[in-house]
């Protein structure tokens, strides 16, 4: 028995260090290439110096973007013009389809309904949330706790919530809060929350801005902070106190902060997927572009539509995105 | 030539220096936040004062001119009474009992080395500091609780903190348009206290595409067309160069006399106190030291601190026996009056005696004359005249000196020169309590 059990223990450290050493060989082997492609690039001088310099250096990054991002992105969009299994050119049919068919009106005002919502909420919230956090004792207590909620994946935050708006029949005892909450209040006989429409819309909603709120509201308490204790001071001498100190001096300084949170959350909110997916599935009228997309390319097999979807999404996004990063270099060049 | 002055004795460390004392922020428990919600409406009750004087003033205008009318808007003394601050989890006062009357029109200066509550007092007369004893009183109205906007001053920042979303026109107009004055009244103003400052090119433009000293200006327009009762300054002109500074302190000085309106200026800078106050009051460790005319400053310094503070180079000031006929100087006897041997004997002054004697106030002699031999270890040379510094034995010990003198007497360097104080000229303090004698 000892014997077996050594020629065990022998047999896991080889193996343990047969693994650990051929980890050491694929880095010094990738080390010796870079050595090389580097000695390469420094030994060569003349005409062909600087064009290899800047493939070096910029080559591995675009070779993977190229395969990340580009490649894939054009391939979208060619199928996106295709038939269900990508065979037949149909030119713009399916882009006439996203915006005709009734099914996708619905997923395409409650996606608007979303970027709209969503975020306006969830600044306003963040918002509050950081000026009434910044004059509590212990603040950095609060904002961990507020901040939580983005470390859960939109899965575990849906999981969670999914309890809450659990319903039950009216004579049996309810596990849900909502539920709970409201009969305590005295409503005898809640709605299954998640089958009411257009509630349930909103009801997803909530986990997004509980998600995201922790977000704004770290980004825009750090602006308040920024706010130079003077100009605070030189308004309060010039009268301005409460509502006009708040909305004539401080909302205008943190104003490029302000449409950074919005735009973030708002692309965040465009790409939300896993909520509806985990809740609902998209049925019950809460269905919404991003997972819309999914179920055309993944459920129906409809490579086709799925793929003009995702275009559309991205080419809804490309507009935040881009204002996004002016606001955010506008905010850096003020400092 | 402006100079630190040599401190006469180490200032000890500010408990609270001017920065920190900024930013120390008020911590609420969440629940005291719900009182203060609730004050905060009882407190707006107690403002109904206020409010009848601001729509008194509404109905009767400014006498239609929207000039500031003497006698109705800038009529205001200011009285500092017993008026003390306690910065949270310090013992020392940083503003220890300050007792100051401040009269109609009056341009005072707060002066002192920095961390000694000058600006601190600034503050807790404009209300952006808490009164922990005693009160403040504008026009015999007490303000010690009353909230900034309720005071009726106007502030220049050391920063300017001019509102940097705001073009130079908004920025004066803020202040106004948060009090609804009418839209036509605002322009009249602020277009004149443009004019009275050389703003009117930058009305349209915002603060990042200014100067510093357009930014100082704009600074000041926004407290002028305010027409408040009183003008608040902390330190404006420390962040202008050299020249723009000696430039704009006459100005300032120029306008408070055009408004006459009463004005507070603190700075740390002897010259500005020295050449713009109408009065001067020295501040140390948050006690008032003195408060006069620069001139009854200079020539009457009322302890040894404020004779070391003002003046530039400094006093000599040094610690010396005491004889029947005044202070032992080496070789040198400075005389002193029967009443000033005996104040100098009093209140545990030990036979020995504080006197000073200004770098100006000495004559270089020769070695017969009995002067004091003096070693000189530098000269400077200003152009119309020369400090020179060196230093001499005194009764055992190495003492160092400041003389000032003419350009044709400049002496070398490693020179051993003769100075005599002038007979009369010089200053004598109580050991002990280092108070004038």
């Amino acid at each position: 028995m000892p014997g077996i059990h050594t020629m065990f223990e022998a047999s896991t450290l080889s193996d343990a260090v047969t693994k650990l050493l051929n980890t050491f060989g694929a880095v010094a082997g990738f080390l010796a290439i870079l050595l090389i492609v580097f000695y390469a690039a420094g030994r060569a001088t003349g005409k062909i110096s600087r064009p290899l310099t800047i493939l070096v250096f910029l080559g591995p990054a675009v070779l993977l973007i190229l395969i990340g991002l580009i490649i894939p992105a054009a391939r979208t969009i060619w199928l996106s013009t295709k038939s269900d299994d990508s065979t037949r050119f149909l030119g713009a049919k399916n882009y006439t389809w996203a915006f005709t068919s009734d099914s996708i009106h619905q997923v395409l005002l409650n996606t608007l309904l979303w970027i709209i919502v969503a975020p306006i909420v969830t600044t306003a919230l963040g918002l509050c949330i950081a000026l009434l956090v910044d004059r509590l004792k212990n603040e950095a207590v609060y904002k961990s706790l507020i901040f939580m909620p983005m470390a859960i994946s939109f899965v575990g935050a849906s999981i969670i919530w999914r309890f809450i708006y659990e319903t039950r029949d009216s004579s049996q005892p309810q596990i849900g809060l909502l539920s709970q909450t409201v009969m305590a209040l005295g409503w005898k006989h809640p709605p299954n929350w998640i089958l009411s429409h257009p509630l349930n819309n909103f009801l997803l909603m909530v986990i997004m801005i509980w998600v995201q709120t922790g977000f704004a509201m770290v980004v825009l308490s750090a602006a308040i902070k920024a706010i130079p204790a003077e100009i605070i001071e030189a308004a309060k001498v010039d009268g301005a106190r409460g509502g006009n100190l708040f909305f004539r001096v401080t909302v205008p300084m943190i104003r490029n902060t302000l449409i950074v949170v919005l735009t973030t959350v708002m692309i965040t909110t465009l790409k939300v997927f896993d909520i509806v997916r985990t809740m609902t599935g998209g049925n019950f009228g809460t269905q919404i572009l991003a997972n819309e997309m999914y179920s055309q390319s993944f459920v129906q097999f409809n490579i086709g539509r799925g793929s003009a979807l995702a275009v559309i999404l991205f080419v809804a996004v490309l507009p935040l995105v881009g204002y996004n990063i002016v606001q955010l270099r506008k905010e850096r060049g003020n400092r | 030539m402006v100079r630190e002055p040599l401190p006469v004795r180490p200032s000890p460390r500010p408990v609270s220096g001017k920065r920190d004392a900024k930013h120390v922020r008020r911590v609420w428990e969440p629940y005291q936040i719900l009182i203060l919600t609730w004050q905060g409406g009882v407190r707006r009750l107690c403002w109904l004062p206020g409010r009848v004087t601001y729509a008194r003033n509404l109905l009767l205008g400014s006498s239609g001119t929207f000039l500031p009318v003497k006698g109705f808007f800038s009529m205001a003394t200011v009285s500092y009474r017993k008026a003390t601050r306690i910065y949270p989890g310090t013992q020392k006062p940083a503003v220890d009992a300050l007792d100051l009357e401040i009269q109609d029109g009056e341009f005072l200066v707060l002066v002192g080395p920095s961390g000694c509550g000058k600006s601190t007092s600034l503050r807790m007369l404009a209300g952006l500091e808490d009164v922990d004893q005693g009160g403040i009183y504008i026009d015999d109205r007490d303000v010690t609780n009353l909230p900034p906007k309720a005071r009726d001053i106007a502030m220049v920042f050391q920063n300017y903190a001019l509102y940097p979303h705001m073009t130079v026109y908004e920025n004066m107009a803020f202040a106004l348009k948060l009090r609804k004055t009418p839209k036509h009244e605002i322009d009249v103003r602020v277009k004149k206290a443009a004019q009275m400052l050389q703003l009117e090119d930058y009305l349209g433009r915002k603060p990042k595409a200014l100067s510093g000293g357009q930014r100082q200006r704009v600074a000041m327009g926004r407290a002028i067309v305010r027409e408040p009762q009183v003008f608040l300054m902390d330190e404006p002109l420390s962040n202008l160069d050299a020249k723009l500074r000696v430039q704009t302190r006459s100005q300032i000085a120029g306008l408070q006399k055009e408004l006459g309106i009463t004005t507070v200026y603190v700075t740390h800078d002897q010259i500005e106190a020295m050449t713009m106050g109408h009065r001067v009051a020295v501040m140390l460790d948050g006690v008032l030291q003195q408060v006069a005319s620069p001139r009854e400053l200079y020539d009457r310094p009322q302890n040894v601190f404020v004779a070391g503070f003002i003046g530039s180079p400094a006093m000599n000031i040094k610690k010396v026996q005491l004889n029947q006929d005044g202070a032992v100087f080496a070789s040198l006897v400075l005389p002193l009056t029967r009443e000033q041997l005996a104040a100098a004997r009093a209140e545990g002054g030990d036979n020995q005696v504080i006197v000073g004697f200004r770098p100006e106030d000495c004559d270089l002699v020769s070695a017969s004359e009995g002067g004091l031999p003096i070693e000189v270890e530098l000269v400077e040379d200003l152009g119309a005249e020369a400090n020179v510094y060196g230093h001499a034995a005194v009764n055992g010990s190495n003492e160092r000196f400041v003389v000032r003198t003419d350009r044709r007497h400049m002496p070398d360097m490693g020179e051993t020169v003769y100075i005599k104080p002038r007979v009369g000229q010089h200053h004598a303090f109580n050991a002990a309590t280092e108070q004038r004698i």
